[in-house]
């Protein structure tokens, strides 16, 4: 049952040398081995180098030392678009396939140096493109809530890990939502960081304006836990903005006297679900129970940030991707005769076609004659959402949305049609083209499936809102439901 | 060329930075290095690395900018730049494409009949270089595999950029020359072209003399010597004048010089042209740059050669002429300007004459640089001294430079090693003056019965004698005395 505990837990055990890293990480290995073959939530698993890295710090405890960090025992998996240094790291891509970077992203390097054990490489959208977690070239993850459900994408494979109850902490990447929509698609609790807050030195980039590495796992002092791991100043990130957050505290009675909600009216159009709006109205009833004052707002742009984004984030892909040419790495097609040929094929066979889709998109975005029309209209409609949002600041301290307007749909069913699925981040994207934080918890169940609360916070405020999403986790439990995977096909007698 | 043509040029020329580290990352910027040793993530642009902008790379640049004259961009960004090559590692560069670093300046250079004009220079912006390609064959066609080294991927350039204003290839020649100068004062590039850190793109147009509109240009990639500007220029000058004389239409092309061959030959013409998809490079920020940044960067400027050369002809009394020749290498210029600050101000004249006469004549004979002026301005002092106390002849100080070179020691060594001073007791020189009469009874009869250059040839002969140490005026006076003395015997 090791595996079932929260990452505070597994290091206060560690650290009183009640439970071992080796213990820890073999349990965890072999949840993993049982579940994951139905869940489908990992690529990789670093077995072997957990197991080393585990024995040592073993080793370190017991010869006395205990100047450990705040994961000291406690098994992350990272998405597979974050390099690992000596772990193969493909972006769920078949154009890096066999590709092992020779160095540690920062936030690897920043979970080794908090004693974290890196477990495996989590399964994902390709390239982080996608809603779903059914682009990936290496097969799809399935929700652990219903296994013939899409657990959301692009972090998928770290969403469900977490559901799962395969490792109690994990990395994943916000491009439009994809660290918040699989949160709330398989509940469990979800950052987006403020952009700058942490670094992307390591993270292969899809739009490298609206990336942002964060965390999930099962309750808010967990992912704070690891939010604060990996967040502050990285001199390898130019866009990095050389903060560290204050440090998070929790405890006391839960209030929020004094706070500011705003509830923008766009975010509760006709494509919401009546089930996740009913939900979502219940808890912004608790939210104002708790104290906070709760008032409706309009943020008019956001009608058209979904537009902007699948401009600006497929024209930076296209350059972002531009590196894999089959030249020094990854994947190279066989039997080319020449330069270019290697270059087509190469693309042709290593991409699917989602990434292809976008890399079309934002090249022609991009190209001569359009770029004004297209690019430079996007960028312009980002700074009305960017103002929207600084005026709802100058009222609120945090909006409260749905995180998703639906609940998780079945596998395949809007694989055919991007756009449809392309909706599916409305509620979220519009914070990454602010670059604002926000937290995705559940606010529980629609016909069995989770819900998730979308809370968005000012730039750097990550931890009020954390501390907000805390308080909201402590009067309703939602985040202690869990999925019952043994029973739905993972470990069939 | 025919009257009836003018020629306007413009000139794209790009200069690696001698920065520490590259532009992006912390690689050490070094030339000549094993292959694919200073490289890193960053560099090799492997997946998930990011750049950040070298601060030295951007005071250089805008030192270059400063030093051509430029006005300098308080808010400038950086652009992606995208195209596929093998040897541009990210699948873009990162350049600047609307808002340029520096922009607005101008080189003034001078043409060998004095006149000066001004060539516009409209922008200087700060990107990467991309690594270099090594064939496994005789050309790119024949090669059967082609290798990478990206050393040079990350490397600082600036690429400076001018408006059409040159109108021949001796003006571009200058230009590029004036610019190199100016560059290696500020000390942001070593501008060797042999060594790839200065290349140029030519674009080169023709249109009826006295027109005010332009011709269609055509664009020469890569040509990698200033020689090689010079005959692209004019290949392409004689090949658009054909074309417009035979009345046919230029077409606006991309084209190769090939230098060895002498020809261009096209790479793109205007329909195939690439379409390289800029866009602000997101993972970098904008660059903000206030009055005191620039005031600080502008204060750690050197004299410059305009200034210097000023100088020397108001301060030193020069000709335009022989400054702008001593201007024309900053270590010519510190050279000479030691030499005076040792010699007294009162033999700059003597100086730049030694310098430029003597000094060049050697330098070019033995085919050194400026960085290996084989004579320190202490040596030339010190030569100059001697000759001023008049212990060696000016004679004599030709053949002790001479030795000077070829030891690297003092003149006063030499001199004294060789007993090369000046024989100025008067005794002895009219013993060998008499000597030398009585010798060549032949021309003293030729003197005699009037011819005066007799008495010069007797000079040349105590001169000879005393190895060239006698005092000339001494010498012409004792021959003299000689002389009349064997007359009066007579
Ligand atoms: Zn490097």
């Amino acid at each position: 049952m090791t595996h079932k505990l929260s990452a505070a837990r597994l290091n206060r055990l560690f650290l009183a040398g009640e439970l071992s890293a080796v213990e820890i990480t073999e349990s965890v290995l072999s949840r993993i081995a049982s579940v994951d073959p139905v869940v489908g939530a990992f690529i990789k698993v670093a077995a072997e180098h957990a197991l080393d890295r585990a024995r040592k710090l073993d080793a370190r405890r017991k010869a006395g030392d205990r100047e450990f960090g705040p994961l000291a025992g406690v098994p992350v998996a990272v998405k597979d678009n974050i390099c690992t240094c000596g772990i193969e790291t493909t972006c769920a891509s078949r154009i890096l396939k066999g590709y092992v970077p020779p160095y540690d992203a920062t936030v690897v390097e920043r979970l080794r140096a908090s004693g974290a054990i890196i477990i495996g490489k989590t399964n994902m959208d390709e390239f982080a493109m996608g809603s779903s977690g059914e682009t990936s070239a290496f097969g799809v993850t399935r929700n652990p809530w219903d296994l013939e459900r899409i657990p959301g994408g692009s972090s998928s494979g770290s969403a469900a890990a977490v559901a799962a109850e395969e490792v109690p902490l994990s990395l994943g990447s916000d491009t439009g939502g994809s660290i918040r929509q699989p949160a709330a698609l398989t509940g469990v609790v979800g950052l987006k960081p403020t952009y700058g807050y942490v670094s992307r030195y390591g993270l292969v980039a899809f739009a490298s304006s609206l990336d942002q590495i964060g965390p999930f796992g099962h309750d808010v002092e967990d992912v704070a836990r690891l939010f604060e791991v990996i967040a502050g100043p990285d001199r390898r990130d130019a866009t990095n903005a050389g903060r560290t957050p204050p440090e998070v505290k929790f405890g006391g009675e839960p209030s929020l006297k004094g706070v500011r909600l705003g509830v923008p009216r766009e975010y509760f159009g006709s494509g919401i679900e009546a089930g996740v709006r009913a939900r979502v109205e219940e808890a912004i009833k608790q939210l104002e129970e708790l104290g906070a004052s709760v008032e409706e707002c309009s943020l008019p742009s956001t009608e058209h940030a979904l537009s902007a984004y699948y401009i600006i984030a497929p024209a930076e892909a296209s350059a972002n991707l531009a590196r894999f040419d089959g030249v020094r790495y990854g994947y190279r097609a066989a039997g080319a005769s020449g330069l270019l040929e290697m270059y087509g094929r190469t693309r042709a066979e290593g991409f699917g076609p989602e990434v292809k889709r976008r890399i079309m998109i934002g090249t022609y975005a991009l190209s001569s004659g359009y770029y004004d029309a297209y690019y430079k209209k996007a960028q312009q409609v980002r700074t009305l959402v960017i103002r929207d949002f600084e005026r709802a600041f100058g009222r609120f301290d945090a909006l409260v949305t749905p995180t998703v307007p639906t609940t998780a749909w079945r596998l395949g069913e809007k694989l055919d049609d991007p756009l449809s699925m392309y909706l599916a981040d409305i509620c979220t994207i519009p914070v990454n083209l602010a670059g604002l934080p926000a937290i995705s918890v559940p606010c529980g169940f629609a016909d069995g499936l989770p819900v998730g609360l979308q809370l968005i916070g000012q730039h750097f405020a990550d931890t009020q809102l954390l501390q907000l999403a805390w308080a909201y986790q402590k009067v309703t439990k939602h985040h202690e439901a869990r999925p019952d995977v043994d029973l739905k096909g993972g470990r069939q007698q | 060329m025919t009257a009836k043509w003018e020629t306007v040029i413009g000139l794209e020329v790009h200069v690696e930075l001698s920065t520490e580290t590259k532009v992006w990352c912390s690689c050490k910027n070094e030339f000549g290095a094993e292959p694919n040793t200073n490289v890193c993530p960053v560099c090799l642009a492997l997946p998930g690395s990011l750049p950040v902008l070298n601060a030295q790379a951007l005071e250089y640049a805008v030192k270059a900018g400063l030093a051509l004259n430029c006005k300098i961009q308080r808010y400038s960004k950086f652009d992606r730049k995208n195209y596929f090559y093998p040897d541009n590692p990210s699948g873009y560069q990162i350049s600047q494409y609307d808002l340029p670093l520096c922009y607005d300046g101008y080189v003034d250079i001078t043409r060998k009949d004095g006149t000066s004009r001004r060539i516009r220079i409209k922008r200087i912006h700060l990107e990467n270089d991309a690594g270099k390609l090594v064939h496994a064959g005789d050309d790119v066609a024949a090669a059967d595999t082609s290798l990478v080294d990206f050393n040079r991927a990350g490397v600082p350039l600036i690429e400076i950029v001018t408006e059409p204003d040159i109108r021949s290839s001796e003006e571009a020649d200058l230009f590029l020359n004036k610019l190199r100068s100016i560059l290696k004062y500020c000390g942001v590039s070593d501008v060797k072209m042999e060594e790839g850190s200065m290349r140029c793109d030519v674009n080169v147009s023709v249109r009826p003399a006295g027109s005010a509109e332009f011709g269609v240009r055509s664009e020469l990639k890569n040509v990698n010597s200033f020689s090689a500007v010079v005959r692209g220029i004019e290949y392409e000058q004689k090949r658009h004048i054909s074309i417009l004389e035979e009345g046919g239409a230029v077409e606006q092309e991309t084209r190769s010089w090939r230098d060895a061959q002498g020809i261009s030959v096209l790479l793109r013409s205007k329909e195939d042209a690439e379409d390289y998809r800029y866009f602000p490079e997101p993972d970098l920020p904008p660059v903000v740059l206030t009055d005191e940044d620039v005031e600080r960067v502008r204060a750690s400027l050197p004299e410059l050669p305009d200034a210097i050369m000023a100088r020397l002809m108001s301060d030193y009394g020069l000709s335009a002429y022989d400054a702008s020749i001593i201007v024309a290498e900053k270590e010519y210029a510190d050279w000479f300007l030691r030499a005076v600050e040792l010699a007294g101000r009162e033999s700059a004249k003597t100086v730049a004459n030694w310098q430029i006469n003597e000094l060049n004549r050697v330098m070019n004979e033995k085919g050194l640089g400026p960085d290996q002026i084989p004579v320190t301005p202490e040596q030339l002092a010190g030569m100059l001294k001697l000759i001023e106390k008049g212990t060696i002849t000016g004679k004599i100080a030709k053949t002790v430079f001479e030795k000077m070179v070829e030891s690297g020691k003092d003149a006063e060594t030499i001199v004294k090693e060789e007993g090369l001073t000046q024989v100025a007791d008067e005794g002895e020189l009219l013993k060998i003056a008499r000597e030398v009469v009585a010798a060549n009874p032949k021309v003293f009869e030729d003197w005699k019965s009037g011819k005066q250059s007799a008495a010069q040839w007797f000079v040349g002969q105590l001169m000879k004698a005393t190895r060239g140490r006698a005092n000339p005026q001494l010498a012409l006076k004792l021959v003299t005395q000689a002389l009349e003395e064997q007359a009066g015997q007579q």
